[in-house]
């Protein structure tokens, strides 16, 4: 289990990322925290001519906050996004995502851009981006694209990044009014792919009565699934709420399939069981959030070498 | 049957720093930085068990963190520290608090995994130095041993927290009889 | 003065060098050496149509490309079936490289040699092999269907078919007033220790001889094995084990085709080649265990006492079968736990199928056969209405009935006869250690707050110890320092600590000045390897034995140099003294100086020696015609039979009411191997064998689809438990010596897997309330077992309700 060959480039700015990018064309693969990629190299499963490594590209290791988000650079790792108290404080669904990202010694290294640009439909960032309604900043030589959710998911491992693009940022955009998050999943090993993640917003008004519901699904469908289930629960609150019936919404527009690990039959049960689950935090969380707190905006950064 | 020309393989020199010594070598940059360690620089404490990222045997500490080194290439290494199992002891041989609890506890057994363990758990207590038992136990469960079923791993793990409050204690000590 | 070592946690003297990153494990060795790697089988079954090597041919560092066609002499012959038996009457092995067919995913096709690994990969994605494929046969109902055959030659995919019997159980279970019968099936896992499998060998053209490391449990078979495939005298190669990094039984497997095929191609390029197995090809060519069908017939009395049971048993043996047929033979036999069966009969049938080989997996046959057996005794106490362990207790084989004759054969041709065990006595202890009696107190309040729990039990008897023989060499140096060593390997068991415990007590000497060698045939030729249980009990007490000689020596010497009669001479932290006279003493490196006449003093010591040897005995040579130079002795244990040991576990479990995941509350063991050499090293053999019996409960399975693929060959879906899976395991010990043996030890590292499958089955079962007869068993599968019970499909536990209308009646 050896990596195949490969041409190296190793950029120091994003310029010249952005140069090596448009000279290799499809023959490359970009090289950030790589523990999705370098696992797939070692099984020979990928063999990329060009690999162009990012990881001196000082200018993109940020997570930038301000009050309307959290823009996140390519080269913040999970465990700096994880870590960032001003980008929880704004987007708490970020860490209630990110900590379910595989094992903390993965998070350390992977990126949270790296691993949305994977668009692995069980990977936690895609459904927190999808919950969120956020977008992806891709630049190519001379010019950036700004890429809603909606369309950045194409399929399983499939992007819509076009040849000689890079993803340079997400942005996950701040959930307005009283809203809480939450974010759980069930995998067979602790640090596992879930068979089946939920990831749930629930805004309430100030009488704490739903307003809106809505919550995206993990490893159930090819691109990241949101749902709004609001219909079956508005007007109600966290003790009048009967949760069952979201997750009888939900499981309408469910089509999962099975593995392994877990039949399309019961990742349906789990769909519904963590609907539930996630549905009833996100609403106790909305009835303690302060519609009318304001965050000022922080940056961290931190260089690349 | 392939036909194509196999080009020559591009070859870096590159310059890494490992439990503090500079250390330069020639690779290709596929060149795995477990690979690197173990047969470039000879530092074989490092272990290989799946090289996809998931037993954590090959586990080492960059700047700092523990970072699996199957999922890194060592042209990327270069310009970060870089400490294995080999650099965790004083430079006088004392054992790392860790790695006196792992022997005090029984918390290895045919030591294969070991490496990977002690380089995650001495990066913890630097950051949780109280850890409970739930918490000792979250902190490796990202390594697998086949050995031991971690009941003295997760020990170790407390008793290490132990054995670095007791010598700052005898550091006090010392430092006040002076 | 001394402390006694024997019974004491002392620390590990390997763990000096383990923890520092100074261990020396296969791969650590031979920088500078080529490289293999292999062009494996994608195929279930094919034949070889073609291969094209030339697309390799200007890989850079390319070294050399092996087929089956350049293989010379004795290795191009298939590998030695290494346990022959008359059953066996279909053994197939295979070739070091396929030769025309391939019969699993995985099987080596082409070698390739190169400078490097990275290399050598390079090469094999270059090497094209043409395959016409086959259908293979994949599963234990289709080995058995026989539509189609593995092996051409081997009628119903058949390598084996053996029954045993005592009386008629047939007879016995059909006169029985209750009867039943279990329809069981067990799935495949596997050892997957951290470290592969590796293979370094190092040719010295000039002095024709051949050095082997290897990552195995047994140097002196696999010495043999390379000696007689490469046609050299066995004086020519040495083979030496280095740190090894687990093995759990594949590694006692020998020889895998690379331990034959490296050093033959070490010899042919005059160079060293090492291979280092990676994680996939591990999955894919090393070997399986587990997987069994089993069908179970009982008929018993009305306090559940069995009196006939009858097993048939389906195997799965992979492909080939180089081990013989162990593992069935070991679940007929050891099925029987601690219970007396009636009349007693056991067919089992080992089949071939399209997979990876199965061999002993740490266990070995036994968690299937405990399974089987405790199946029934669950399946007969809720027949009855009973407690389980009621049932169980009314079937121990007593104390006082030791030793008890099965009327069997073991797995080593020799009979079945447990030594010792006191099983009412550990199961009093695990009922008091898991409050067995309390328990349904606690599901009430459990049930009241919603929530499902069950509890299970599970027994076993693992005979442990096997022959044919272990030796031992100790000898204490000039410096007063000792060095042991004998043939049997480590893999993380701490013999380096066990067998200088058991030194330091009988020649008493401290344990610092004792260093101990295993698995290094320059050290010791004479071994048979490390499985079955069996090191402590073999290796430790031939040690033991040839301490004694060497002690018994020691005082001869010491006598005569302290004009002292040896029986009132004693050995205290090195020292040679007179009982109750300390001044008078000599060291025992001394000792070791006047047991080897010099003409020449080198030191201090000699000198010192040469002053205390005093008149010469003019009448007597300097060496005595029955002595021989040197302060050593060297014994061998080979016991008629094995030693039994035994344990019982207990396991509380939580059934999640909506995502049927499960949950262990609480793990109970208690655990009897005679007395403890090292408590500390015996409960860590526990704890790691059960956490490999919670992976093969509820996690790890060997999934192939019905192509032959391997579909889950990565640590990413085989799913061995993390910390996070492993419950806290609590453990008491029974102490119940081994007459057998000087040290009165028995076996303790295969134990904690062995009823693994057997207490979580009952316990979920316990919990669900419906049988449950598969294991391993996954939310997602236990989800579907409600959905069927719902259904009707599957009847609910009995709980005693038909029997004790019955009975009423």
């Amino acid at each position: 289990m050896k990596p195949p060959a490969f041409r190296y480039h190793a950029p120091t700015d994003l310029a010249e990322a952005l140069d090596a990018l448009a000279e290799v064309g499809h023959d490359g693969k970009v090289l950030a925290g790589g523990q999705s990629l370098i696992p797939m190299l070692n099984m020979r499963l990928a063999a990329p001519a060009h690999l162009v490594d990012i990881n001196g590209l000082s200018e993109l290791a940020y997570v930038r906050t301000d009050p309307g988000g959290v823009a996140v650079g390519a080269l913040a790792r999970h465990a700096e996004v994880e870590a960032d108290e001003a980008a929880h404080a704004v987007v708490p669904l970020l860490r209630q995502g990110l900590r379910l990202v595989a094992h903390p010694v993965i998070r350390n290294r992977g990126t949270t851009v790296g691993s949305l640009a994977h668009a692995d439909p069980s990977g936690e960032m895609t459904a927190v981006l999808a919950l969120l309604g956020g977008s992806m900043t891709l630049a190519r030589k001379g010019s950036t694209r700004t890429v809603a959710v909606e369309d950045f998911f194409v399929g399983p491992l499939e992007a819509s990044i076009e040849e000689g693009e890079l993803a340079v940022a997400a942005y996950f955009p701040r959930l307005p009014g009283r809203t809480g998050t939450e974010f759980v999943e069930i995998a067979r090993r602790h640090g596992d792919y879930a068979m089946c993640g939920v990831a749930a917003a629930v805004t309430v008004d100030d009488d704490l009565r739903i307003v809106s519901a809505r919550a995206a699904y993990l490893s159930l469908s090819p691109v990241p699934l949101v749902l709004d289930l609001t219909d079956a629960l508005i007007g109600r609150t966290a003790d009048t709420a009967v949760w069952q019936d979201a997750a009888t919404l939900a499981a309408g527009s469910l089509e999962p399939e099975g593995d392994i690990h877990a039949t399309a039959e019961y990742r349906a049960q789990l769909a519904g069981v963590l609907t539930v689950r996630a549905l009833r935090t996100a609403t106790e969380r909305a009835a303690l959030v302060d519609p009318n707190g304001t965050t000022g905006t922080t940056s961290t950064e931190r260089s690349a070498r | 049957m392939t036909d194509t020309q196999i080009p020559t393989e591009q070859r870096l020199d590159i310059r890494l720093s490992v439990n503090g010594v500079p250390h330069t070598t020639t690779v290709t940059p596929r060149r795995l930085l477990s690979d690197c360690l173990r047969h470039d620089l000879g530092l074989t404490g490092t272990h290989v068990g799946c090289e996809h990222g998931v037993c954590g045997a090959c586990t080492v500490r960059i700047d700092g963190k523990p970072m699996r080194a199957c999922l890194m290439f060592a042209v990327s290494a270069q310009g970060h520290e870089i400490t294995t199992v080999e650099g965790l002891a004083e430079p006088d041989g004392t054992m790392h608090p860790v790695q006196q609890a792992f022997r005090e506890c029984h918390g290895l057994q045919c030591g294969f995994c070991t490496p990977g363990f002690l380089t995650v758990v001495s990066a913890f207590l630097e950051e949780n130095p109280t850890p409970t038992e739930e918490e000792a136990r979250e902190a490796v469960s990202g390594n697998l041993c086949r050995c031991t079923g971690y009941q003295n791993i997760v020990k170790s793990v407390l008793r290490a927290a132990e054995i670095t409050e007791e010598r700052k204690g005898c550091a006090h000590a010392e430092g006040d009889a002076r | 003065m001394t402390t006694k070592m024997f019974g004491a946690p002392v620390q590990r003297t390997e763990d000096l060098r383990l923890l520092v990153g100074n261990g020396r494990y296969l791969d650590d060795l031979g920088e500078g050496s080529y490289e293999a790697a292999f062009v494996r089988s994608p195929h279930a079954r094919a034949r070889i149509t073609g291969i094209d090597v030339t697309g390799a041919l200007d890989v850079d560092g390319l070294i050399a490309i092996y087929t089956y066609e350049d293989l010379t002499g004795r290795v191009a012959e298939p590998l030695p079936l290494l346990i022959p038996h008359p059953a066996l009457t279909h053994g197939r092995t295979a070739y070091p490289l396929a030769k025309e067919f391939v019969n699993h995913v995985g099987e080596a096709v082409v070698m390739v040699v190169a400078t490097d690994r990275y290399l050598a990969e390079d090469a094999c994605e270059r090497i094209t092999v043409e395959y016409e494929a086959l259908p293979p046969v994949v599963g234990i109902e289709n080995a058995h269907r026989a539509d189609r055959l593995v092996h051409d030659d081997v009628p119903g995919n058949c390598a084996a078919h053996l029954v045993q019997e005592v009386g008629d159980a047939p007879a016995a279970i059909a006169a029985a007033p209750n009867r039943l019968e279990l329809k069981l099936d067990i799935e495949r896992s596997a050892c997957m220790p951290m470290e592969g499998r590796g293979v370094y060998a190092r040719w010295d053209a000039a002095d024709e001889s051949l050095r082997v490391y290897t990552s195995t449990q047994t140097s002196t078979g696999v010495r043999a094995a390379v000696a007689a495939k490469l046609d050299l005298p066995l004086d020519r190669v040495e083979c030496v084990t280095p740190d090894v990094g687990g093995g759990f039984g594949v590694k006692i497997v020998h020889p895998w085709p690379e331990e034959i095929l490296i050093p033959w191609a070490a010899r042919l390029l005059d160079h060293e080649v090492k291979w280092t197995e990676d994680r996939r090809e591990h999955f894919i060519s090393a070997a399986h265990e587990r997987g069994q069908l089993q069908t179970v017939r009982v008929g018993f009395d009305d306090d559940g006492r069995l009196l006939g049971l009858d097993v048939e048993i389906l195997h799965d043996n992979g492909a080939y079968t180089p081990y013989g047929i162990i593992v069935p033979i070991i679940t007929s036999t050891q099925l029987l736990g601690p219970y007396k069966p009636g009349a007693y009969r056991v067919d089992f049938r080992s089949l071939y199928t399209n997979t990876v080989i199965v061999t002993p997996y740490r266990g070995a046959g036994r968690p299937q056969g405990v399974f089987a057996m405790e199946r029934a005794m669950d399946a007969i106490a809720d027949h009855l209405g009973k407690d389980r362990t009621e049932v169980r207790a009314v079937n121990f084989i007593q104390p006082d009935e030791m030793p008890y004759d099965h009327g069997l054969l073991f797995q080593d041709g020799r009979p079945l006869i447990y030594d010792s065990g006191d099983f009412p006595g550990s199961l009093d202890a695990l009922k008091k250690l898991v409050g067995w009696d309390e328990f349904e107190a606690y599901r009430a309040r459990a049930r009241a707050e919603g929530r499902r729990v069950g509890i299970g039990v599970a027994c076993y008897v693992e005979g442990t110890g096997v022959g044919p023989y272990e030796g031992g060499h100790v000898q204490v140096e000039t410096t007063g320092k000792v060095v042991v060593a004998t043939g049997l390997t480590s893999q993380g068991q701490g013999h380096q600590t066990v067998f200088a415990q058991i030194v330091a007590d009988e020649l008493g000497v401290p344990i610092e000045d004792v260093t101990v060698t295993t698995g290094d045939t320059r050290r010791f030729p004479y071994a048979v390897g490390t499985f079955a249980s069996r090191a402590a009990v073999m290796s430790g007490n031939a040690i033991a034995l040839a301490a004694r000689n060497v002690k018994a020596k020691a005082l001869r010497i010491a006598g005569e140099a302290l004009e002292a009669d040896p029986r009132d001479l004693e050995i205290v932290d090195g020292q040679v003294r007179v009982k109750g006279s300390p001044g008078a003493s000599v060291a025992l490196g001394t000792v070791a100086v006047l047991s080897n006449p010099l003409r020449y003093a080198f030191d201090e010591a000699s000198k010192a020696a040469t002053q205390l040897t005093g008149k010469a005995d003019f009448s007597k040579p300097p060496v005595a015609e029955d002595d021989e130079p040197g302060l050593e002795g060297r014994d061998y244990y080979s016991p008629p039979t094995a030693t039994f040991a035994n344990g019982m576990h207990a396991v509380i479990v939580e059934t999640d009411p909506d995502t049927a995941e499960i949950r262990i509350l609480r793990y109970c063991v208690v655990h009897d191997c005679g007395h403890l050499i090292n408590p500390m090293i015996v409960e860590g053999q526990v704890h790691g064998g059960v956490a490999q019996g919670v992976g093969g409960a509820l996690y790890e399975r060997m999934e192939y689809d019905e192509h032959g693929q391997l579909v889950n060959a990565s640590f990413m879906d085989f799913l061995m438990p993390y910390a996070s899976e492993v419950p806290k395991i609590e453990i008491d010990h029974l102490e119940t010596p081994s007459p057998l043996n000087p040290l009165g030890i028995k076996g303790a590292g295969e134990a904690g897997v062995i009823p693994a499958a057997a207490v979580f089955a009952s316990a979920i079962e316990d919990a669900e309330g419906f049988p449950i007869t598969r294991m391993p068993i996954q939310p997602s599968e236990l989800f579907h077992l409600r959905k069927r019970f719902a259904a009707g499909e599957i009847p609910a536990l009995r709980r005693g309700a038909d029997h004790a209308a019955g009975t009423h009646r």
